[in-house]
């Protein structure tokens, strides 16, 4: 069967640094293959751009199979796109039909202020991170590893906590800037496993306070952050952060 | 943990939201229970209840009116920081916004909280002024004790259409708020056993169901009948 | 130059820690007065990182990503290896030792490989300190599988995310030494040009790629884990930032560059499908424990998979290796489907592709097992692919995945320029000529956790290190270097992209210095990839300024780079005439078509020093094996 090809209208955000204004730009994508990556068609467009003298878009972007956490735009109105569990570099164009006009802006939130173009800059997660985000031991200075057992049911639901990529699709699309998917999935991995007990209440107080000083919104059950999330990240992790913050507060 | 750190952090904030959101409901089934006194053929029936309440009691009413009034206070106050906060959190929006759909409780009540709520707080006002504080007709009942007749304030007040509507859009407007806010704050205080929340949700929403209707149903009532004479 | 491997003399298995006893140990209190740049912040610069800092070093980290989570690391999916034997099925660390270095094709040192084995344990101790959630049993036991060829269950992961979960795990170590201010980090910066003073590697030259600052910054000791150079390919399965500039720049002002030809090519990864295409993804190599390799045996077959009956299908693999099957390292395998697709029997729309079958194995363990072992390998392969894999064979054909070769370091993991150390997948140490699948992430780790922390205090504590500031003239004249190769990329206003030029430069590479290589293809590449370089500076078209974000210009210099390391990579691979690991010469072959070792003439490393552009010296490291006997490989 012969592939059809397709044209796309494209509204995408640009803004030439931080303190810009910004604003959209329409541009037009032909005869684009459905199997490609909606980044790969990006590609193509800023080969015809750099060959017209216009200036390339600026989008990132690094492993390119949904595992390093740097891509990310809002597609549609939607962080990473229209198809749920992805990331915007995992999505095909075959999502979208001959024609069809996609609206492309950065992730929006005054803790990931706007680099260039649809590059924000999310270190706030990573200062989240130095606040708590971790176990204290040293290089070296560990017990054997099979010396504490975890349960597998326990294993596995840190594995589904662990598997944030810290893209920061869950604080774009929620409707209040809110990091708490972010912060209740670490959070969540480190208290269900024996090795994150010993700090718990302090890590999730250190995380916690840390989040709330980015300028992070507070949390409203929407839920729209596991909607989009490319992990498919349960809120349960959130309800989880919560009831270590109980504990914690009545230490 | 410090108090204070608690009670101002993102999730100390989220917490006592959803504690006094749960209290609160449960204020609301008490209060739509007395209330259905008033589709009673006998008005004694429902003029009896508001004298138990306000005259039987004793000091005892102030004390629970002074609680559940500090716990509506400080629900609507962290509602208030919160809502404040979360706007500041995105300075700038998006063009274009779409819900995604799967895993997403994303709904009209959820994203209308700050509205229905503080709509709620202007209704509370507006509904102590005209019932509470509203004319005092006193009556005597057929058991022969005299008593104030808040029914026949009732009743005068929703043979006004305009009032009528007024209600019934106050009230639709804050079952959407409770169709989020029941299982919403069990969430909020870390209560999410799957299947527990999964029932939490249909729960929350059949109940904000019935109460809305409940609601709805007593002004249209006495509008539509004239009320037991 | 000369090459000094300082391996310490006596019996293998003590080597390390009479080395560890036997070099200089830094006193406490004065570590704090060594400052050392970190490059990478990998499972290897990563681990390093927090590691020095955590002594008690003054660290500075650098990443080109805007997270120091996001190194390529992250990728890896199927496992990391350890010799724990918690299995009890026969491991020892002499096994993990023996496989890695039989793997390697008898082209690593038998010192470092052994070591590697040795400190396996070690890591997987600290990752399960530091929270990494590893698959268990119901027990609450190690969930171990067999992996990549290995007759041992000595595979530890955390679902198809072990790269991930690792990363993660050095990073949160890492992200609490910030926290602590003994790691100072930076992120979104480019390294350009090492800085070499008196002969010892002083400093850097980064750029802020934000905003385009030129940065200088000065240290005690240097230290790169850029990762490898496999993006020279243009096709690979590394990610978009992989790059080489940061080795290169180093192996041009004195670091060796050892066995550039050593190239893993990985045989399960989604073929590609198009011109546009910008990257190849990689299908875990566990999918090879159920999936079934074959191809039609008729040449041009072109019925659909479902249709071919099994009389009429050619297991290939199964064939030839009775004994290994579809588990055959990656090399024999990724060549194995090479040489099918060249006789004509490839499948798909290019013919270059082989299938692998799940129906057995669906029929075996039941649809509902398959799922739960490879779903997530499934929906992905959906995704790309837009075909069901339940429901008809995947399609798999080989792509670069993983560089053996790499700057020249010693036992200490220091290159020919001293000061100058180089770890994880950026050095050419432990594996050959070839790397077993669930030891790059040891490597990474073992480098990152063990050996550099330990083997950098012998250099900071026996050098005298005069005082620099950034304020010297060879600061300024590296800073000067990048910031003219700069100015020139944006000047040329040429005709051509980046980008053509770099999948030109991949296609040359990628037929001619492959996964067979040939003198006549070689020699091939060696005269059109100068013929590329000088038409990329003439006619190379970058958009855009310097002083701003500008993803283009960054792609452009790499560029420039990969066109000079790929005359490097074809030279070796003429040079070296034998077959090993991931080196394939079609003259050095057995009757049977299998690669055929010559040991006697090639039993050195090929540590390669830069004279000027397009000539390089040879040094040969010679590799003594006192404790295995060199066979060939036979995985029959």
């Amino acid at each position: 069967m012969e592939k059809k090809m397709l044209n796309i209208k494209l509204k995408v955000w640009r803004q030439e640094n931080k303190d810009d204004k910004g604003a959209f730009k329409d541009y037009e994508a032909k005869g684009v293959n459905p199997d490609m990556s909606f980044l790969e068609m990006l590609d193509e467009l800023n080969e015809e751009l750099i060959l017209k003298d216009e200036i390339p878009i600026e989008f990132d972007n690094d492993c390119r199979e949904g595992i390093c956490g740097m891509c990310g735009m809002v597609i549609n109105g939607t962080a990473h796109g229209p198809k749920s569990g992805s990331t915007t570099c995992e999505i095909r164009m075959r999502h979208f039909k001959d024609g069809d006009t996609i609206v492309m802006e950065p992730w929006r939130a005054k803790p990931f202020p706007v680099l260039k173009d649809l590059v924000v800059d999310k270190y706030a997660f990573d200062r989240i991170m130095a606040a708590g985000g971790y176990t204290s031991v040293r290089t070296g200075g560990v017990p054997e590893a099979r010396t504490s057992l975890v349960p597998r049911d326990d294993a596995e639901e840190a594995m589904d906590m662990a598997a944030c990529i810290g893209c920061g699709a869950c604080v774009a699309s929620c409707p209040n800037a809110s990091a708490s998917l972010f912060v209740g999935a670490k959070v969540s991995q480190f208290a269900l496993l024996p090795q994150g007990r010993p700090e718990a209440a302090k890590r999730v107080e250190a995380m916690v306070a840390q989040m709330d000083e980015e300028g992070f919104g507070a949390c409203s059950n929407h839920a729209e952050c596991e909607a989009v999330c490319p992990k498919e990240i349960s809120i349960k992790g959130i309800a989880r952060m919560r009831r270590e913050y109980w504990a914690a507060s009545i230490k | 943990m410090r108090f204070s750190t608690f009670s101002t952090s993102s999730l100390g904030k989220k917490i006592y939201m959803g504690v006094m959101g749960l209290i609160l409901s449960s204020f609301l089934i008490v209060h739509l229970l007395g209330n259905l006194a008033l589709l009673s053929g006998d008005k004694d029936h429902f003029n009896a209840y508001s004298h138990f309440l306000t005259q039987s009691t004793g000091n005892v009413i102030y004390v629970i009116e002074l609680i559940f009034g500090i716990f509506f206070l400080i629900h609507l106050l962290y509602g208030i920081v919160v809502t404040w906060g979360n706007w500041k959190a995105r300075p700038i929006g998006y063009k274009m916004v779409t819900n995604a759909k799967g895993a997403s409780k994303k709904s009209f009540g959820s994203t209308t909280m700050i509205y229905s709520g503080i709509l709620l707080l202007i209704f509370f006002v507006i509904h102590l002024l005209n019932f509470k504080y509203g004319e005092e007709i006193m009556y005597v009942t057929k058991d022969g004790a005299q008593i104030r007749d808040l029914y026949i304030t009732v009743v005068h007040f929703f043979t006004n259409i305009w009032n009528v509507v007024f209600y019934v859009v106050v009230i639709v407007f804050f079952g959407f708020h409770l169709s989020h806010g029941v299982w919403s704050a069990f969430q909020s205080i870390g209560v999410n056993a799957p299947r527990f929340i999964r029932f939490m949700q249909v729960f929350g929403s059949v109940f904000a169901f019935i109460l809305t209707l409940a609601f709805v149903y007593i002004p249209i009532f006495i509008y539509i009948t004239g009320g037991a004479q | 130059m000369k090459l000094d491997s300082k391996v310490p003399g006596g019996p293998l298995a003590e080597k390390w820690d009479k080395h560890k006893f036997d070099i200089k140990v830094v006193n406490p209190k004065n570590k704090r007065k060594f400052t050392v740049i970190v490059v990478g912040t990998g499972l290897a610069g990563g681990a390093a990182a927090a590691t020095l800092g955590e002594l008690g070093y003054k660290v500075k980290n650098f990443c080109i990503q805007d997270s120091p989570r996001r190194a390529h690391s992250i990728a890896a999916q199927g496992g990391i290896n350890a010799a724990k034997n918690y299995q009890n099925d026969g491991d020892s660390i002499w096994r993990l030792f023996h496989d890695t270095i039989k793997g390697g094709d008898y082209r690593g040192r038998e010192a470092n490989t052994y070591r590697l084995a040795q400190v396996s344990n070690a890591i997987i101790d600290q990752a399960v300190a530091q929270g990494v959630p590893f698959a268990r049993e119901y027990g609450g036991e190690f969930a171990n599988r067999s992996f990549g060829g290995a007759l041992v269950s000595r595979t530890f992961y955390a679902r198809g995310q072990t790269g991930q979960q690792l990363l993660l795990g050095a990073y949160s170590a890492l992200m609490r030494q910030v926290n602590e201010g003994t790691v100072e980090m930076f992120t979104r910066r480019e390294m350009l040009e090492l800085v070499v003073i008196d002969g010892k590697a002083r400093g850097i030259i980064t750029r802020n790629v934000i905003t385009g600052e030129l940065e200088r910054h000065v240290a005690d000791a240097v230290v790169l884990g850029t990762g490898g150079y496999g993006m020279a390919y243009y096709l690979s399965t590394n990610a978009i930032n992989s790059n080489t500039t940061a080795i290169w720049r180093a192996h041009r002002k004195g670091a060796a560059f050892a066995n550039p030809c050593y190239v893993q090519i990985h045989p399960t990864c989604i073929p590609r499908s198009g011109d546009y295409q910008s990257k190849l993804t990689l299908m875990s190599e566990s999918l090879r424990n159920d999936g079934r390799v074959w191809v039609p045996k008729k040449v041009g077959d072109k019925r659909h998979p479902n249709e071919i009956p099994e009389d009429e299908r050619d297991y290939y693999l199964e064939r030839k290796y009775p004994t290994f099957g579809n588990m055959v390292p990656r090399d024999v395998a990724s060549r194995n489907a090479k040489a099918v697709c060249d006789e004509g029997r490839g499948v798909g729309e290019t013919g270059l592709a082989v299938y692998l079958d799940f129906k057995q194995a669906i029929e075996d363990f039941g649809l509902q097992t398959i799922k739960d072992r490879y779903g997530n390998l499934f929906d992905m392969y959906k995704e790309i692919t837009d075909e069901n894999a339940y429901e008809q064979p995947m399609r798999i054909y080989p792509a670069v995945h993983y560089t053996m070769g790499g700057l020249w370091v010693d036992y200490n993991l220091m290159s020919t320029i001293p000061g100058l150390h180089v770890i994880g997948e950026a050095n050419f140490s432990d594996h050959g000529a070839n790397r077993l699948g669930a030891s790059a992430l040891m490597q990474g780790l073992s480098d990152g956790y063990f050996v550099l922390p330990a083997t950098i205090g012998d250099y900071l504590g026996s050098e005298k290190l005069d005082k620099v500031t950034t304020e010297h003239k060879a600061f300024a004249e590296a800073e000067n270097e990048a910031k003219e190769r700069i100015e020139e990329l944006l000047s040329i206003k040429g005709n051509k992209t980046p980008k053509q030029f770099h999948k030109e430069l991949g296609e040359i590479l990628w037929n001619n210095v492959g996964m067979a290589r040939n003198e006549k293809g070689l020699k091939e590449a060696l005269e059109k990839i100068p013929k590329l370089r000088e038409e990329f500076w003439q006619n190379v078209k970058v958009p855009g300024t310097a002083n701003s974000l500008n993803k283009h210009l960054e792609f452009a210099g790499r560029i420039a780079d990969y066109l000079e390391l790929a005359e490097l990579m074809a030279t070796d691979a003429l040079h070296r005439n034998e077959s090993c690991g991931g080196h394939f010469r079609e003259e050095s072959q057995t009757e049977e078509g299998e690669a055929l070792r010559k040991d006697d003439e090639f039993t050195y490393v090929a540590a390669w020093e830069f004279k000027e552009l397009g000539k390089w010296e040879l040094h040969k490291e010679p590799l003594v094996f006192e404790n295995v006997t060199l066979t060939q490989r036979s995985y029959k």
